[in-house]
């Protein structure tokens, strides 16, 4: 019934995978964060309005988002190799993940921001805060449940992408699953690498709800 | 204390001025009061003072600095010696009731370790020692008001602000914030500027009051006078929400006076000895005895009947009593 699944191919494909997703989301993270905030502060009537910077950055989130994923890796191939020194393997996948990715959780972030009471804010004016001193005292701090949330979204976002990365020779599951399960029709091969990401989804998402409750106060 | 010098406030965008030629003088330790309905500009007005807001025309001095001319290092230095407190608290939800004190603090720069004994302090001084490691969402609306009010303090303020502050309360927690308001303009010698659409809250705790209508100041003055003898029509329609005292009209046979008493006054049988003795009968249509902060003040809608009405008129005004038609 399993005959035709090679462990050692199935074991390598899910190091892969976790390689990539730590990999991409923790610099989708790194990027994303600080984007999102700018993007919340910049707009209008908060604390640092200023139209050009925000339609700017707003733009270039928007252009990235709405580049299919698979066209992003391929059209990233010469930057890909500028930057890991390869376009293949897993260091090459993580660069358009990165890419991808950075962007969705940065609007993400911006949300999350936006449903912090105004009030906090104005708080944070009324006692002679500086606007950095409100962003990580104040605006942080209130919005981190929507943050771990839309890391966890982005998480589960990257799984799936990291499958698409197969394309450019990326491995991992996804990469097996297409290879194998679909192309050779080993249904087998297919379902544990279902299986495989279906537990890691759920592992996510319940690392996520997780950490969510334990940093909610409301 | 503060100083407002023919302030006008525009918003963009907006049809009308938010607030029209505003001038108004608050002293050193005084508890000010700003009353208004909605959108008369009383947060527009209180948001001037610290310079949330910048006024369009005139100028805001606030404990001797032009508010509008500050640039963003002098405004903050100014508000971290000017408190506020909130109609819905602006806690941090996501910090403890210390974390939440402490945030003034370390905003302005005081060092580590004296942070943690200032804190204790002003828990202790607000009643809320014991809630130090809650959280706001473990906390009443009035513990909250607390908290909000220990963060307020947190710097040694000269002034504090308060918007609406009570406005979320129920009618004893309002009375608790209110008595405890009144103990920090005692004990602090705190200038205090409040903002209400109650006129309850300004009886309670205000000295001097200023009515607000449609952006402008229609009516201002001692609490006691601009309470008892409202003139401007949107002040007798917010006293005569507090004070109830209307009379239905055509009650009463004779002509229908309003009686004022102030002070010891008060409690004193002016009224009966009065009537005895110039055999005018009378009848109470309305009337209400309590206090002004302090103050205890009586008044009464009476109409009086037969005998020598004139004579009781004068003798009521020898008596100390303020007399008007009603
Ligand atoms: N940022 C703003 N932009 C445009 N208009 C504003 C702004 N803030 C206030 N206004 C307008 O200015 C007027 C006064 O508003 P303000 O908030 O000072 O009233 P208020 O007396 O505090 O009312 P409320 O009792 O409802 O809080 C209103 O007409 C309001 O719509
Ligand atoms: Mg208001």
């Amino acid at each position: 019934m399993l005959g035709n699944i090679n462990w050692a191919d199935i074991g390598q494909a899910t190091l892969d995978t976790l390689v990539m997703l730590g990999g991409s989301l923790a610099f989708s993270v790194l990027l994303g964060l600080p984007l999102g905030v700018i993007l919340f502060l910049t707009s209008a009537r908060q604390l640092l309005a200023n139209r050009p910077v925000n339609m700017a950055l707003s733009f270039a989130v928007n252009v990235l988002r709405s580049v299919p994923f698979v066209i992003l890796l391929i059209v990233m191939i010469p930057l890909t190799v500028l930057l890991v020194g390869t376009s293949l393997g897993v260091a090459g996948a993580i660069p358009p993940l990165v890419l991808g990715a950075a962007p969705f959780y940065a609007r993400l972030v911006e949300t999350a921001l936006r449903e912090v009471d105004k009030g906090v804010i104005e708080a944070g004016q009324a006692m002679g805060a500086t606007p950095r001193q409100i962003v990580f005292g104040a605006l942080l701090p209130e919005a981190m449940p929507g943050i771990i949330a839309g890391a966890t979204v982005t998480a589960i976002a990257l799984v799936s992408y990291t499958a698409m990365a197969g394309v450019v020779g990326a491995g991992g599951l996804g990469d097996l699953a297409i290879r194998f399960g679909y192309q050779r029709f080993q249904t087998d091969v297919m379902v544990v690498t279902v299986v495989l990401l279906l537990a890691l989804v759920q592992g996510l998402q319940w690392a996520g709800d997780r950490l969510i409750i334990k940093v909610s106060r409301r | 204390m503060i100083s407002f010098q023919s302030v006008g406030k525009t918003f963009a965008r907006a049809p009308a001025p938010a607030l029209v030629d505003v001038s108004l003088e608050v002293a050193p330790g005084e508890v000010f009061g700003v009353i208004g309905q909605s959108g008369a500009g009383k947060s527009t007005l209180i948001r001037l003072i610290n310079g949330i807001e910048r006024p369009s025309l005139g100028r805001v001095i606030t404990d001797g600095e032009d508010v509008g001319a500050l640039d963003a290092g002098g405004l903050r230095g100014l508000r971290r010696r000017v408190g506020m407190i909130f109609q819905h608290f602006n806690l941090l939800s996501s910090k403890t009731v210390a974390a939440n004190v402490a945030f003034p603090l370390k905003v302005a720069g005081v060092p580590r370790g004296e942070i943690g004994p200032r804190v204790a302090e002003l828990l202790d001084r607000v009643g809320l020692a014991e809630h130090a490691h809650k959280y706001p969402a473990q906390l009443s609306g009035g513990q909250k008001q607390r908290v909000g009010i220990a963060r307020a303090l947190a710097n040694g303020p000269k002034i504090l602000l308060c918007d609406e502050a009570t406005s979320a309360l129920d009618p004893q927690t309002t009375e608790q914030i209110l008595d405890l308001l009144a103990r920090l303009n005692r004990e602090l010698g705190l200038t205090i500027v409040l903002i209400t659409h109650e006129m309850e809250v300004i009886r309670r705790v205000c000295h001097r009051v200023a009515v607000l209508d449609a952006g402008a100041v229609v009516e201002s003055g001692e609490v006691a006078e601009v309470f008892l003898h409202p003139q401007h029509p949107v002040t007798r329609a917010l006293v005569a929400d507090a004070a109830g005292l209307v009379a239905a009209k055509g009650q009463g046979a004779g002509p229908t006076l309003r009686l004022t008493f102030r002070g010891a006054a008060t409690y004193e049988p002016i009224l009966g000895r009065i009537a005895r003795d110039t055999g005018v009968d009378y009848s109470i249509l309305a009337g209400r005895i309590d206090r002004i902060r302090d103050e205890p003040y009586g008044q009464l809608l009476v109409s009086l009947v037969g005998g020598d009405v004139a004579e009781a008129r004068a003798r009521l005004i020898a008596a100390g009593v303020r007399v008007e038609e009603a």
